[in-house]
């Protein structure tokens, strides 16, 4: 963890348009928890499907391709990166810092307004919102680290993290049982599960298979990205 | 220090952009010349430690500076692309230059590397406020605030007005003197004349000449030139031209007279000697193969 390279990460992100982006979708599920709760609609049933299908199927993914590349790939893109680079730091701390920096803006900008969403709708009814909360925090902390990687690994990084997080673990994780297994989304909900007693939320990946593949994923991940950081290459425009 | 370069080649494919490459640069200034698309930057990027050579070995003081952060303790690098963090202002961005170097007193350091560049009136704007000049300077400066032995610069005067080129120019002569490694690149003979003691030509991704500027000045101006003349009777100089050793050739054609000089410094005193005592009105005179392109592959010609 570098505190300088992290200062510039957040200003980056936080200081340009992007953070709109960032604000738009908690807003969006925090808005449509007060509105059930204004109509009265405030059963388990209705939270737990707001979290699943919002909150953590599509909020999550979303804002964790928006923070994960965006700590890096608009950096690599433009080129200022090499201000990071030509320093003697070492390049799996430059990854490992831009992959702190992401996980705390999701823990920020997920998890809290997720726990807030459902606590608006339920309380702390059948530990709901703070099974959410938690999936979230961890599922946003993989999310970071895969999509950082993909942002150092293409210039294509956010079209294939929508493909990932919109056509596998949405249209084919919901029809294709086995692809369910490889989905930082269905782990998320297996956490989520543990601190969650309510009878209208079941999962059916194993805890046993969540953890450690959250564990590998997420520490492939950043270990992977500092890599191809070591091997960061300039190819002229010559 | 010395950055070496060992048999070095890089290729992207089959495109081979440099091509079996051996120098060393040492302290004073090195200018690296050659016409775009040459390799300069390929090789640059070798010796700043972004860029693999395919064969061959790029080190610093015998260090290997692929894979290697540590060289970037001596290694001050000013990137061609001119993106910097258009948020911070330019005080931020070299303090920040200085903190990541993890310098003891990075607030001085910071203070006196906008001072070299004389950025101090301007540190507080943010640098996306910042003209061309004034972000290449800020990036000068973030890259010398770690007083490095060794700096290198790709295209440096690039868009810079004239004074604050003239500065920059002076600032890197006075750096080279006081023994620092400086290597600029550069595709305009005159920039690297200004300040280079040595100069390295790449051209087509070879290495075509190196040495002091003056001697490859010379085998560059000593090279036949074309001239098209045009003047009020072309017959007449034509013929008074021809008289002279120091055309080659002369040939006329509709649109005037095309003259190949041999001797370039001759010609050049020789002609309007020549259409004066011919009494022969000159209209226009002009160099008919001038670009950089027919100067280097005159070079590479001759060496290769």
């Amino acid at each position: 963890m570098n505190g300088v390279i992290a200062g510039i990460s957040y200003r980056a992100l936080l200081g340009r348009r992007r953070i709109w982006l960032l604000i738009l979708l908690p807003l969006v599920l925090i808005g449509l928890s007060l509105l059930l709760r204004l109509l009265g609609v405030t059963d388990e049933r209705t939270t737990v499907t707001l979290m699943q299908t919002f909150a953590i199927g599509t909020m999550l993914p979303l804002l964790g391709l928006i923070a994960g590349t965006g700590v890096i790939a608009p950096e690599i893109d433009d080129g200022t990166i090499i201000h990071l680079l030509a320093k003697p730091i070492s390049r799996p701390v430059i990854a490992q810092t831009k992959f702190l920096v992401a996980a705390s803006m999701l823990a920020l900008f997920a998890a809290v307004p997720t726990f807030i969403a459902a606590y608006l709708l339920v309380n702390l009814e059948s530990g709901i919102a703070y099974g959410f909360a938690l999936g979230s925090f961890i599922g946003g902390i993989a999310y970071a680290a895969v999509f950082m990687l993909l942002g150092v690994l293409t210039r294509h990084a956010v079209t294939i993290g929508i493909i990932y997080a919109l056509v596998w673990e949405g249209v084919v994780g919901n029809f294709v049982p086995g692809a369910r297994k490889f989905s930082i989304q269905q782990w998320a909900q297996s956490i989520a599960d543990q601190l969650s007693s309510s009878a209208f939320f079941t999962t059916e990946i194993k805890l046993s298979f969540a953890i450690p593949a959250l564990l590998i994923v997420t520490i492939g991940a950043v270990f992977w990205a500092g890599q191809r950081l070591r091997s960061f290459s300039l190819t002229g425009d010559e | 220090m010395n950055i070496e370069l060992a048999q070095v080649s890089r290729w992207y494919g089959n495109v081979v952009a440099v091509n079996d490459i051996t120098m060393t640069v040492g302290p004073g200034v090195t200018g690296l010349l050659g016409p775009n698309g040459a390799g300069k930057s390929t090789l640059l990027h070798m010796m700043a430690g972004f860029l693999a050579p395919s064969g061959g070995t790029v080190t610093l003081d015998g260090n290997r500076i692929w894979h290697n952060h540590e060289i970037y303790r001596s290694i001050g690098l000013v990137p061609e692309r001119e993106a910097v963090y258009g948020f911070l202002t330019g005080w931020q961005f070299v303090l920040s230059s200085a903190r990541l170097h993890r310098l003891p007193n990075p607030d001085d350091a910071a203070r006196k590397a906008l001072a070299l560049v004389e950025m101090e009136s301007a540190k507080d704007r943010r640098i996306e406020t910042y003209s061309k000049g004034m972000r290449q300077r800020v990036k000068v400066a973030a890259a010398l605030v770690h007083d490095p032995q060794v700096l290198l610069l790709d295209e440096p005067f690039n868009g810079m007005d004239p004074r604050q080129r003239m500065h920059l120019m002076d600032l890197v002569r006075d750096m080279g003197t006081a023994g620092k490694t400086i290597l600029f690149s550069s595709h305009i003979l005159e920039e690297v004349e200004r300040v280079a003691q040595h100069i390295e030509v790449l051209v087509a991704g070879r290495h075509a000449a190196s040495g002091d500027f003056r001697e490859i000045r010379r085998r560059m101006t000593d090279r036949p030139h074309l001239f098209r003349v045009s003047s009020s009777d072309d017959r007449r100089l034509a013929a008074a031209l021809i008289a002279d050793v120091s055309s080659g050739a002369v040939s006329l054609t509709e649109a005037g007279l095309e003259v190949q000089a041999v001797d370039f410094r001759r010609f050049t005193r020789l002609l309007p000697k020549v259409a004066k005592e011919a009494d022969v009105r000159i209209w226009r005179i002009s160099p008919a193969d001038e670009d950089l392109e027919s100067v280097f592959s005159y070079l590479i010609n001759r060496s290769g």
